[in-house]
């Protein structure tokens, strides 16, 4: 009995010297790669920030297939590591499935606001605000009336981008028109450059002269070639404007890395529970730097900022595709 | 729809079929000499890495250094610029390393298959998986930008501009390149415009060789003797003539192919490799393969027909019917589909009873949940992707002749058993 009792504390005591030394946060990249010059590089980026500041040290993987969802989050979360934070909607299953069986593991998930549990600290974005901004600005910047959007994968998250967009389009320029393609209905479709530059020219042909893309490692071809046949472009999560100078109208951005930085940053003391960063809370916005300047009117500034300072206060809601599936400016 | 819009179509299916074309006579040659091959995709993968890899070394380290030139721009305004001093363009020495690098696969593919009489599917596995994996490492490595490599086209870190990095498209004599430009031009103008002119080097070199591959493979001994080694190796062995010589002869000119289409993707569509950028490209120039049934003209109209479909996917991303249309396409393709069976052995009827009997359905589907038999349903995007496969499988089936691949494919050739 006393040898058992004292093997049970030595093993209780190990398991918590494992945790005191093991508790770096974990940060699991999705299909996209953590290099995708967006949104993954985002969140590497918040990560390397903490990482800088802090003097700490992460774990982090980067997945080659959807199976291997599950398969990282419980061998982070076996080794000790919290708060683990997944970067992608595609967590949602595995995580649902993996947050009960590790009630001492704070679990951070990015681009998913409906998973209520005790220890998921669930994140989403109101992406249609920020692309409603950008939208804005590519309906003042179009000389031809008529604007296009490429996506990555067809999934409402995406649509939810394509749908504020579209709307902001519309909003500054009531006679614009709006071209909306998606690049395929699988995870390949977010690092396929060739098709993304085959859509770009598709919709440059239609007469479209700026084009928004929201897809990941494809939006890399949509950007070059919007940049060889000379209109303008505009990135997406991260600030992509110093991808090509001077043709990047702007970038939407997506505030991932400051949500993997307070994440870590936090630690163990991590508020769990559903989170939507909008315009408001700083969480989406768009990208001014001296690579853009030149190609932002005044006018348009204003324009935008008037708009932004309304969806901030409330007094203009931008619709939100997810909410109900249907979007009032563009048919999918 | 105007012309401008059909030859734009035209033009993005030439685009979207030099790849395929490519990588579909690659395996051509060596399936013909009785290789198969499923290592296309890795092999475009390793030869876009290299060619990227390489041609961006070269065009950001001139090998003639930099020299101090003066440079007009378009105002007449000049300016002392640093001038890169290049030989040769990056880009070609870039070409020649993703073919070096194809070759090498093959070669590794040749030894397991040809030499160590291994199996060939298994070994074509394997040169997908090495190149996938390897690609990215190596990237890694050497540029520490994730596993891409940097943009071949643009500025370098000290602002001056990189020249030679990647193909440029040719413009032929008084040919129009923007699309603006285009729009206002005569029909013949712009078919000159968007299909005749304005395609890199590589696209004309493509088209090139399916005649060249034509009058090797049919007018020449070498093409024989190819020919005749995946058909009946024993034959030739006795003839004495070196069998094992001419499928290494097969598998390096696959190599040097699959070279060609990896560093058109990462080097004149884009300026750059990025991981996975083949994009299963290798397994769909197979589906091509088959549906050309391994002969070179029919690869060219295989390979367009399959660059139309995606082109059309990415013209018209939602293409309506009307409701009636489909209905009667599903019951027409089904009755036809059974009157075939009939005709054939009792396997047939089930199978094809089974299929006629969904189509049916789904036909009854459409006219239940349709308000009236006029209304325009929207066609899925996934049907227009899907058709290249759906054609494969039914060349397969063998409804348009009948797809015989090369009798002793497969099969390492052993001299006495």
């Amino acid at each position: 009995m006393n040898v058992l009792k004292s093997m049970l504390g030595a093993v209780s005591l190990s398991a918590l010297s494992t945790t005191a030394v093991m508790a770096d946060p974990a940060l699991i990249f999705d299909l996209g790669g953590k290099f995708d010059k967006s949104f993954n590089e985002s969140a590497y980026n918040g990560a390397q920030r903490w990482a800088e500041e802090t003097g700490g040290s992460y774990a982090e993987v980067e997945l080659q297939s959807d199976a291997q969802r599950e398969q990282a989050l419980r061998r982070f979360a076996e080794a000790g590591n919290t708060p683990i934070v997944m970067a992608g909607f595609a967590f949602a299953n595995a995580l649902s499935e993996v947050a009960a069986d590790y009630p001492d593991t704070d679990f951070v998930v990015i681009d998913v606001d409906w998973i209520d549990l005790p220890n998921v600290r669930a994140i989403g974005f109101s992406e249609h605000e920020g692309s409603y901004l950008v939208g804005m600005m590519a309906g003042m910047a179009s000389e031809t009336d008529t604007v296009s959007f490429v996506g990555g994968m067809d999934i409402p998250l995406i649509r939810r981008f394509a749908c504020g967009y579209a709307q902001g389009v519309v909003a500054a320029n009531p006679d614009a028109s709006v071209i909306s393609n998606m690049t395929g209905t699988t995870p390949a479709a977010w690092n396929d450059p060739v098709k993304g530059s085959e859509l770009t020219l598709a919709q440059i042909s239609q007469g479209s002269d700026v084009v928004f893309a929201a897809a990941g490692g494809t939006g890399i071809g949509v950007l070059q070639t919007a940049s060889d046949e000379g209109i303008l472009s505009i990135g997406v999560d991260s600030n992509q404007n110093y991808l090509f100078p001077g043709q990047v109208l702007t970038s939407m951005l997506k505030r991932v890395d400051n949500a993997v930085y307070d994440a870590f940053s936090a630690g163990d003391d991590l508020e769990t529970g559903i989170f939507t960063f909008g315009l408001a809370e700083g969480g989406v916005g768009y990208a001014i730097d001296e690579f853009n300047a030149d190609l932002v009117s005044a006018d348009m500034q204003a324009a935008v900022d008037a708009a932004a300072a309304e969806i901030t206060a409330g007094a203009l809601a931008v619709h939100d595709y997810m909410s109900d599936e249907t979007c009032p400016a563009i048919e999918f | 729809m105007d012309f401008l819009t059909l030859f734009q179509v035209g033009d993005g299916a030439i685009r979207l079929a030099i790849p395929l074309l490519l990588a579909c006579l690659a395996g051509l040659f060596s399936e013909r000499a009785g290789i198969f091959d499923i290592g296309l995709e890795g092999k475009m993968l390793a030869a876009a890495f290299f060619s990227a890899a390489i041609s961006a070394h070269f065009a950001f380290n001139p090998m003639g250094g930099y020299i101090e030139a003066e440079v007009c721009d378009a105002r007449n305004v000049c300016t002392m610029q640093e001038q890169p001093v290049h030989y040769i363009a990056p880009v070609w020495i870039g070409l020649m390393a993703g073919i070096a690098a194809s070759l090498v696969l093959s070669l590794i593919h040749g030894l397991a298959s040809i030499t160590f009489r291994g199996n060939q599917l298994i070994s074509g596995v394997a040169i997908n998986f090495l190149a996938a994996g390897l690609t990215v490492v190596i990237a890694q490595s050497w540029f520490a930008q994730g596993g891409r490599t940097p943009s071949l086209s643009g500025r370098d870190d000290a602002g001056r501009t990189l020249e030679g990095g990647r193909f440029e498209s040719i413009d032929w004599p008084g040919a129009f390149t923007r699309i603006r430009e285009m729009r206002d031009a005569s029909p013949g103008m712009q078919f000159y415009s968007e299909l005749v002119s304005g395609h890199t080097i590589l696209v004309y070199l493509a088209l090139f060789t399916v005649p060249l591959s034509w009058w090797v493979l049919y007018r020449t001994r070498f093409g024989l003797r190819l020919r005749a080694v995946g058909e009946n190796p024993a034959a030739v062995d006795t003839a004495g003539i070196s069998v094992v010589g001419l499928r290494y002869a097969a598998v390096g000119i696959c190599g040097v192919l699959c070279g060609i289409a990896g560093a058109y993707l990462s080097t004149a569509v884009q300026a750059g490799f990025t991981k996975d950028m083949t994009a299963n490209r290798g397994f769909i120039a197979l589906a091509a393969l088959i549906f050309a049934k391994w002969r070179p003209w029919y690869a060219l109209g295989a390979c367009l027909l399959f660059g139309l479909f995606f082109a059309i996917e990415n013209r018209f991303p939602d293409i309506r019917v009307p409701a009636l249309g489909i209905i009667a396409f599903l019951l027409v393709s089904s009755a036809l589909m059974m009157v075939y069976a009939l005709r054939n052995l009792k396997i047939d009827v089930i199978v094809l009873g089974t299929l006629s009997a969904i189509f049916v359905a789904i036909a009854l589907g459409i006219g239940v949940s349709v308000e009236s038999i006029t209304q325009s349903v929207k066609l899925p995007t996934q049907l227009i992707q899907s058709l290249p496969y759906i054609l494969t499988v039914i060349a397969v089936a063998g409804f348009v002749g009948k797809a015989i691949p090369p009798r002793a494919g497969g099969e390492p050739y052993v001299k006495e058993r």
